[in-house]
């Protein structure tokens, strides 16, 4: 019998050296839409290209393999803890297998482990599940885009940011316009309003992780979500910050209640290598 | 490729040839280019070694900002993926660099300071914006590893790596005259943000 640790492997492995069809779909479109000689053509035939080789030779798309980050939805008859050793085991023999670039580092003696694991290295969240199957998402996270990362509390009265929609849309036109072409776009943008930091930040990373097609089911958010990806993409920056039209891929909101005296809005990029998978064991 | 052709560059690059790239161009670059990232960089700019204590000459060179994936085995090292790095982390250091070694063009991803865009002017280099998360496709461009420097001290991520490159993608997004392609655009999505903030 398959051991879950290989199930997970060849996920990463997937996720690594592969792009998601919605994903790859989106760049080609975009490809087709820039004019030709543009620098932002060029930088698209160049990944489209690099997409092709890294799947051929079964390779990373990027060097930057980024911060494992692992959704596990665990079935009541497993526990966390053997998932999570399952997933730790998958990371080292990926990272030795694939190959990963070995990317985590100890904060105090700036030692790199070597095999991608320490202290909450992957970054994995578990919830548990009423379904019968153990279904786990994965996500490769590079730093150039983690780094991009902007957190908004609202109101925000530099950007005439108030606590409704219309505030955070100037947030997320306001986060991109500061990250410019630094994340290598088109970016596929993930949004979290909530009343909590961590609340805020969880969902918005957790909104990069839709596929492209599904938007939300509310309404109002729906709206907000198609108007920010034609406001995003009319900002010029482009693919790679080389000016054109083509600046995101989607754009996902997220949202929770919040406390009475509390709006904060976190957006989260990925790069066009949006690195996502999903395992159902 | 279709169109308007690239154009080719030859590393060691001349001064002359540096001054005659402009922000816009698509470039293929053939010769060797040399890897340098957060530590290399230090280690430059505090150490200064001279040209005698280090294995590759910087004169006309390329820098290129990237931390690859290498693969050792005993017939060598082998690069496995190779994009390129966010530049702004090295842009304290890199003035001093580039005019103290001569270097013709730094390669990386997401532009540099003024600071930096004015040592390139002052002295004749350019900047190379490579194709971020193209890895794979990059690594195929690197024909031979022919040397590497630094790599006990900082590891293979930060080492000092020498790839022998045929036709190496990239765009000038900055370039000797003063120009950034990355200051236009930020100038361009600025208006653009107050149009959309305004309309809709």
């Amino acid at each position: 019998m398959l051991r879950l640790h290989d199930g997970l492997k060849e996920i990463i492995k997937k996720v690594a050296t592969t792009l998601p069809r919605d994903v790859e779909e989106a760049l080609v479109a975009a490809c087709e839409r820039e004019p030709e000689d543009s620098p932002s053509r060029k930088a698209l035939e160049n990944i489209l290209e690099n997409v092709r080789t890294a799947k051929k030779n079964q390779l990373p798309l990027c060097q930057d393999t980024g911060t494992p980050v692992f959704y596990a939805s665990v079935p009541k008859d497993l526990s966390f803890d053997t998932v999570g050793k399952s997933i730790y085991d998958a990371v080292r023999l990926a990272t030795e297998s694939i190959p990963l670039r070995p990317n985590a580092v100890d904060v105090l003696t700036e030692k790199n482990s070597g095999d991608n694991t320490g202290i909450a290295f992957p970054e994995v969240h578990f919830e548990q599940s009423e379904e019968g199957t153990l279904s786990i998402d994965v996500a490769l996270r590079g730093a150039g885009c983690e780094n991009a990362g902007m957190f908004y509390k609202l109101p925000d009265e530099g950007l005439k940011a108030e606590r409704d929609l219309d505030g955070v849309r100037r947030c997320v036109l306001d986060a991109i316009y500061r990250i410019q072409g630094r994340a290598c776009p088109p970016y596929t943008v993930g949004v979290g309003i909530a009343g909590t930091r961590l609340t805020a930040v969880r969902l918005s990373r957790k909104a990069l992780m839709r596929k492209l097609d599904d938007e939300s089911g509310v309404g109002a958010i729906r709206e907000l979500e198609r108007r920010l990806l034609a406001g995003i993409n009319r900002l010029g920056i482009g693919v790679m910050g080389f000016g054109g039209n083509c600046t995101a891929l989607g754009v996902k909101i997220n949202h929770a209640h919040r406390h009475t005296g509390s709006y904060f809005v976190d957006v989260s990029v990925a790069c066009w290598a949006n690195r996502r998978g999903r395992l159902v064991w | 490729m279709t169109g308007k052709p690239a154009i080719n560059i030859k590393i060691p690059i001349s001064k002359e040839t540096a001054r005659g790239l402009r922000v816009g161009q698509y470039v293929l670059l053939n010769g060797i280019v040399l890897t340098a990232r957060d530590k290399v960089h230090k280690y430059l700019f505090s150490k200064r070694p001279d040209a005698g204590a280090m294995p590759f000459s910087l004169e006309g060179g390329v820098i290129y900002h990237c931390g690859p994936i290498i693969r050792q085995s005993p017939e060598g090292a082998r690069v496995i993926a190779a994009g390129p790095t966010t530049s702004a982390r090295m842009q304290m250091y890199e003035p001093f660099i580039i005019e103290h070694y001569n270097v013709r063009g730094i390669m990386g991803k997401g532009g540099m300071s003024g600071a930096v865009a004015n040592a390139m002017k002052e002295s004749g280099c350019v900047y190379f914006h490579a194709i971020g998360g193209a890895g794979a496709l990059l690594a195929q461009r690197i024909k031979k590893v022919s040397g590497v420097w630094l790599l006990e001290e900082f590891g293979p991520a930060e080492a000092m790596w020498a790839f022998e490159v045929e036709d190496f993608p990239a765009v000038v997004t900055i370039d000797s005259q003063g120009n950034s392609m990355h200051r236009q655009i930020e100038d361009l999505s600025r208006q653009r943000l107050e149009e959309i903030l305004i309309s809709g």
